[in-house]
């Protein structure tokens, strides 16, 4: 047993109406990762703003004990003057300025007014180098993508003088590799005596380094499992997480009657918008039949929400070159107004960015991609608009008191039922996915794919874009493995494995 | 039963402030603001900012974006108004080329706006120096005078620019009063008939007493407002025209389609435009619309003046800005409402209106405009901070 560095007492934070942390103990051994889990809004991400003083000391009850003291941080700085500092799910880096002036923004080197630059540079590429980057401090963040991007982040918390670093949610806009490099990078800092704390959904990963493993519920502890004690399995988290036994994350789906293609695209070439001699979709050929789940598997930046947005009425990209049939017949889709209308979905990965307006209510954004179904004459008819709105938030579940409901207020899940209302709205044969479960919790997530397999068996097309395994193996009829932007492989959902999923792409690296 | 004071203060702050407003200068000018003549000042020294605001909250809600061309585009059209009626062309022919040449002017903006995606601010901008150019090229300099009576009876200029009173000659106008009375009918029984039919679909009704509180506020300001009007010359012809455009956008940013698209490019365009909607088209849309509200604010600016002058209209478009922000519009689009730039128009008005009352210096008036603008804004950007 170690020294306990941190210890949470009996912390309780209530906002107005809501009590979103209720007696909550966590106590961090020195030199540890420790793993918070829980589903969408149980409070981790609440407990990590009181310990690193976003909430100020006052505003909730219960102690901090850190080393031995009480501390009663009133601002971030205060708590990272004692080591504690926080990485933010969303990077937090000024994109047109270089690593080594975003690693020490607000905390520049120099004189008063005076930036010493030898002095930031020759720091900054001293970190650089503790997380494993090559890069020059002076390139600029836009330059490099987003694995080398959370790691600056990294570097930026060691330049603080780190002793407890907070990681909320780090590889989730991360690939599978860039993911693990991160986690093994993790490790060696375990190694030189780093107590780190990390917030994940990716359960995989909270198996493969913590700890310890505290459940989160419902604002609060329920249990804190020591993984070196008994071995720890995802299924034995899950348990902790739902408070019941999830038998099985993927609903089985019967009756589904697989017919003919339905939509079929051939040797789909796209380049980039900008930089246009380059490939992103190179030579792609795919087709989906009536009342199949047909499943992209890439890691990110493999191409698939391009070929996705690119299919989706020339959405993405230019000079794109190949053939879609639809029901047989060549089409020609110059816009999403188009591919809407050769009932076609595109339901995005960036449901905040691309997918919702968020000031706008429930009832608003169901309508959005077809508002011709709720309109005469350009005159739009709001008792049948609240109708279907109503209508969907009740067949989808969505959880909100009514339809008027703004959208920016809904979890993640929630967020996406709206998303995916608004897309079954439009009454499309085909839907594209796009990654339809990410950052959302094991629950919502077996809700949407509840909704899938509902799809599927009215003789819908889907198909599923995703970079977990266990989602395309689980919910796929057959699988289309992509990488840099190529269809390397094509299973049949019995034959595949993770295995051979992972032997096509490397073997396909291997070929060039 | 209870109310909850804080969220309807919160809801109908700028109405407060309004209020508030009027009180202090009615209090300060001794009854002055007041009277009659100042109530139907208040209409029609305005008319131009409210017909501006509401072409410009369409503007405003696709993203924060702005027309700052609009005051020298009345100036050009009015001074091609009244050049073609000083040299007797007809004026309703004048009228048509002045709306069609606003809508012209619009769809050029609109054109590199929407199509080229030239910055808005930088193409009005342009704008604003280039029509202000073509304003002084067509009047050559000078100031014109507008002689025909029925342009300016119409459009709500000169002596007689007062829907006549069909009852008597009495010192009080019946006809006016009559049309408040009804109005006050009319919206009542509209409130009604919508509240049953929703009751009856089973949607969310407001409780009895809050809805009739708001029905008798809203008739009795509505009655006292032309009773104050027929206690001066009755309808003035420009309140015609401002109720006629402010009913259509109440009517187009609420119940159609293209109301909608306004508000979801604002809100988040990409999530739009993949939505299948042509945001180009929403931009144009408002472009041209703002072209032809410069249009007819131009010909409401020139009929109030009864003259054209290359000066005209100078400002303008700063004063429609302020109304809508002050009304409430985001200043990153997305929100705001045809009733939130009334309040915010009028606010601007009685503000004017009392301080030239009490004498006030004119840079003062300036310095206080400014500081109000900067109030609301600093307002609603805490507000919006405590919803986080």
């Amino acid at each position: 047993m170690g020294k306990v560095i941190l210890e949470m007492k009996n912390i309780t934070k209530t906002f107005p109406g809501v009590k979103a942390l209720d007696n909550v103990n966590l106590k961090v051994e020195e030199g540890e990762i420790h793993a918070l889990v829980g589903e969408n809004g149980a409070g981790k991400s609440t407990l990590m703003n009181v310990l690193s003083g976003i909430y100020p000391y006052g505003t909730y009850e219960g102690d901090i004990v850190y080393n031995g003291e009480v501390c009663k941080f009133q601002k971030i700085k205060d708590s990272e003057e004692k080591g504690i500092v926080i990485i933010h799910q969303e990077l937090a880096l000024v994109p047109q300025m270089s690593i080594g002036e975003n690693m020490f923004l607000g905390n520049e080197r120099g004189k008063k007014n005076a930036i010493n630059w030898n002095e930031t540079y020759g720091e900054a590429d001293k970190y650089l180098k503790m997380v494993g980057l090559s890069e020059s401090s002076r390139v600029l963040i836009k330059d490099i993508g987003t694995g080398k991007q959370q790691l600056v982040e990294i570097a930026k918390a060691l330049a603080k003088n780190a002793k407890l670093l907070i990681l909320d949610e780090p590889t989730s806009s991360l690939n599978e590799t860039d993911s693990r490099a991160l986690l093994d990078l993790m490790l060696e800092f375990k190694k030189q005596g780093m107590t780190m704390i990390i917030i994940t959904h990716k359960l995989n990963e909270v198996v493969y380094v913590a700890d310890k493993i505290t459940v989160v519920r419902d604002g609060s502890t329920v249990e804190t499992m020591d993984c070196h004690e008994s071995k720890i399995d995802e299924d034995r988290i899950i348990r902790g997480m739902v408070g019941r036994e999830i038998t099985n994350r993927f609903p089985k789906r019967e009756n589904v009657n697989i017919g003919d293609i339905n939509m079929e695209v051939d040797h789909w070439t796209v380049h980039h918008p900008l930089y246009t001699e380059r490939k992103v979709v190179d030579d792609v050929s795919l087709n989906v039949k009536k009342g199949e789940v047909v499943g992209i598997y890439g890691l990110m930046g493999a191409g698939r929400t391009e070929l996705a947005m690119s299919i989706f009425g020339k959405s993405y990209g230019s000079g794109i070159t190949g053939t879609l049939k639809i029901n047989g017949k060549e089409v020609d889709l110059k816009t999403p107004r188009e591919a809407i209308e050769a009932k076609i979905a595109y339901v995005t990965e960036d449901r905040k960015g691309n997918g919702l307006v968020l000031s706008n209510p429930i009832r608003v954004n169901t309508s959005l991609a077809n508002m011709k179904g709720v309109s005469n004459k350009g005159v739009i008819d709001v008792d049948k608009e609240y109708a279907v709105a109503a209508e969907y938030k009740e067949k989808l579940n969505t959880k909100a008191p009514t339809v008027e409901q703004n959208v920016g207020n809904l979890s993640g899940g929630n967020q996406q039922k709206v998303l995916l209302a608004k897309w079954m709205f439009t009454d499309p044969e085909i839907l594209i996915l796009d990654e339809p479960t990410r950052g959302i919790d094991v629950g919502a997530k077996y809700e949407i794919y509840c909704i899938i397999n509902d799809l599927v068996r009215s003789g819908k097309s889907v198909i599923m874009i995703s970079s977990e395994l266990p989602e395309v193996l689980g919910m796929s009829d057959r699988i289309y493995i992509m990488n840099e932007g190529r269809f390397v492989g094509e299973l049949n959902a019995y034959e595949a494995t993770q295995e051979s999923i992972m032997a096509n792409i490397i073997q396909s690296g291997r070929g060039e | 039963m209870s109310i909850n004071v804080k969220a309807v203060l919160k809801k109908y702050t700028m109405v407060f402030a309004l209020i508030a407003v009027l009180i202090f200068f009615h209090a300060i000018t001794g009854g002055k603001m007041l009277l009659p003549q100042n109530v139907n000042n208040l209409i029609s020294q305005n008319a131009y900012v409210f017909v501006l605001a509401a072409g410009m909250l369409l503007c405003i809600l696709t993203g924060g974006n702005i027309d700052l061309a609009c005051g020298s585009v009345i100036c050009f059209i009015g001074g091609i108004g009244a050049i073609m009626m000083d040299k007797d062309i007809s004026a309703v022919f004048a009228v048509l080329v002045m709306i069609i040449g606003g809508l012209l002017v619009g769809a050029w903006q609109g054109f590199w706006i929407a199509y080229v995606k030239v910055p808005p601010f930088i193409a009005t901008l342009a704008g604003m120096y280039a029509f202000r150019g073509l304003s002084n090229v067509v009047l050559q300099g000078y100031t014109v005078g507008i002689r025909n009576t029925g342009f300016l009876n119409v459009f709500g200029g000169g002596a007689d620019c007062y829907i006549p009173d069909f009852f008597g000659n009495g010192a009080l106008n019946i006809t006016c009063l009559l049309t408040g009375v009804v109005l006050a009918a009319i919206y009542i029984v509209l409130a009604l008939k919508n509240r049953i039919s929703a009751k009856s679909k089973g949607y969310e009704v407001e409780p009895v007493y809050s809805m009739l509180i708001k029905m008798v506020i809203i008739s009795a300001v509505v009655i006292w407002f032309f009773y104050k009007l027929a206690n001066y010359k009755g309808i003035p012809t420009s309140l015609i025209w401002i109720g006629l455009v402010l009913l259509a956008y109440a009517y187009i940013t609420s119940n159609t389609t293209m109301g909608r698209y306004l508000y979801a490019v604002g809100g988040n365009e990409k999530a739009t435009t993949l939505s299948g909607i042509d945001s180009r088209k929403v931009y144009f849309f408002a472009y041209v619309n703002m072209g032809l509200m410069s249009g007819l604010g131009g010909i409401l600016t020139i009929a109030r003046a009864t003259q054209a002058q290359p000066t005209f209209g100078q400002g303008y478009e700063m004063d429609a800005i302020a109304a809508c922000f002050i009304g409430g519009a985001s200043a990153y689009g997305g929100e705001g409402s045809v009733f939130g730039i009334v309040i915010g128009a009028l606010l601007m008005g009685v503000i004017n209106m009392g301080m030239s009352i009490m004498g006030v210096d004119a840079n003062y008036q300036k310095v206080v405009k400014g500081i109000v603008v900067l109030v609301a804004i600093i307002f609603d950007v805490l507000s919006n901070k405590k919803k986080k």
